[in-house]
C-alpha cells in the first residue's frame, strides 16, 4: 500500500451536481479496487494559467488515498476515458510530502472550524450586552 | 618615512562585502516543496516563467531538484504558465 495524491481538473461547463457525481465516480474507482480515501479537497472554480481545450477555467479537486500501485493504472484509464477531465496528476507521496499533507490537512480543518468559533464568541458577547 | 609611503584617497575605499547566498530551505528547515502554492514558487522563476538557476537563488542542489519538480507539476496543472511575459 502506498500513499498517493491525485489532482484533476474538470470542465467548467458542469453543474454542481454533475461535478460531485464525477468526483464520486473517481473515488469509487479507488475504493472498489481496495483503496481507502484519506482526504478530499475541492478547490472550486479556478482560473487556468493557460487555456486547456480552449477553456480558461476549471474545477480543481484533490484526493488523497492509500492504495496498491495497480489502482493507479485503472484510475488513469478512467481519467483518460472521461471527457469531463481536462487534466490530471497522480503521484506517490514520499515521507516528507506525507508529513506536509498531514500538516496541511489539520491546518485546513482548523481554518474550517475557526469561523464557527468566532461566530459563537460574537453571539456570547451579544448575549452579555443584552444582559 | 613610513607616513610618506601611505597612500591617501579622497573618498574612503568601499570594500565590497558580498552577502553570502544561502539555501532558504535548509535555513528554514523546509523538507517538502508544495506545488500547490504558485505564489511561493514564483520566487524561483524569472519574468518569462523560467526556473532561475542555483547561482542566482542560492538554493542547494537537493532542493533545486525539488523546486524544479514542484514547478513542473504546477505547470502541468495550469497553476503556473509554461511561457509568459511580465509575470511579476
Amino acid at each position: 500500500m502506498n500513499h498517493y495524491e491525485t489532482v484533476f481538473i474538470l470542465t467548467p461547463v458542469l453543474s454542481d451536481v454533475q461535478m460531485k457525481e464525477a468526483v464520486e465516480k473517481f473515488e469509487k474507482v479507488v475504493t472498489d479496487n481496495g483503496g481507502t480515501i484519506v482526504n478530499e479537497e475541492n478547490w472550486g472554480l479556478r482560473k487556468l494559467a493557460y487555456p486547456i481545450q480552449k477553456k480558461s477555467t476549471g474545477f480543481y479537486t484533490l484526493v488523497e488515498f492509500d492504495a496498491n500501485p495497480e489502482v493507479i493504472k485503472k484510475l488513469e484509464i478512467a481519467y483518460r476515458r472521461d471527457e469531463r477531465v481536462l487534466r490530471f496528476l497522480t503521484f506517490r507521496l514520499d515521507k516528507y510530502a506525507a508529513e506536509y499533507a498531514v500538516k496541511r490537512r489539520t491546518l485546513r480543518a482548523s481554518k474550517a472550524n475557526a469561523p464557527k468559533e468566532v461566530e459563537v464568541k460574537e453571539v456570547v458577547e451579544e448575549v452579555k450586552k443584552e444582559d | 618615512m613610513a607616513q610618506q609611503s601611505e597612500i591617501r584617497y579622497l573618498t574612503p575605499l568601499s570594500v565590497d562585502v558580498k552577502k553570502k547566498k544561502y539555501c532558504r530551505f535548509k535555513r528554514s528547515d523546509i523538507k517538502y516543496i508544495d506545488y500547490k502554492d504558485p505564489e511561493f514558487l514564483k520566487k524561483f522563476l524569472n519574468e518569462q516563467g523560467k526556473i532561475l538557476p542555483r547561482r542566482i537563488t542560492g538554493t542547494s542542489l537537493k532542493f533545486q531538484r525539488r523546486v524544479a519538480q514542484a514547478v513542473k507539476r504546477a505547470r502541468h496543472l495550469a497553476l503556473l504558465p509554461y511561457v509568459t511575459d511580465l509575470m511579476k
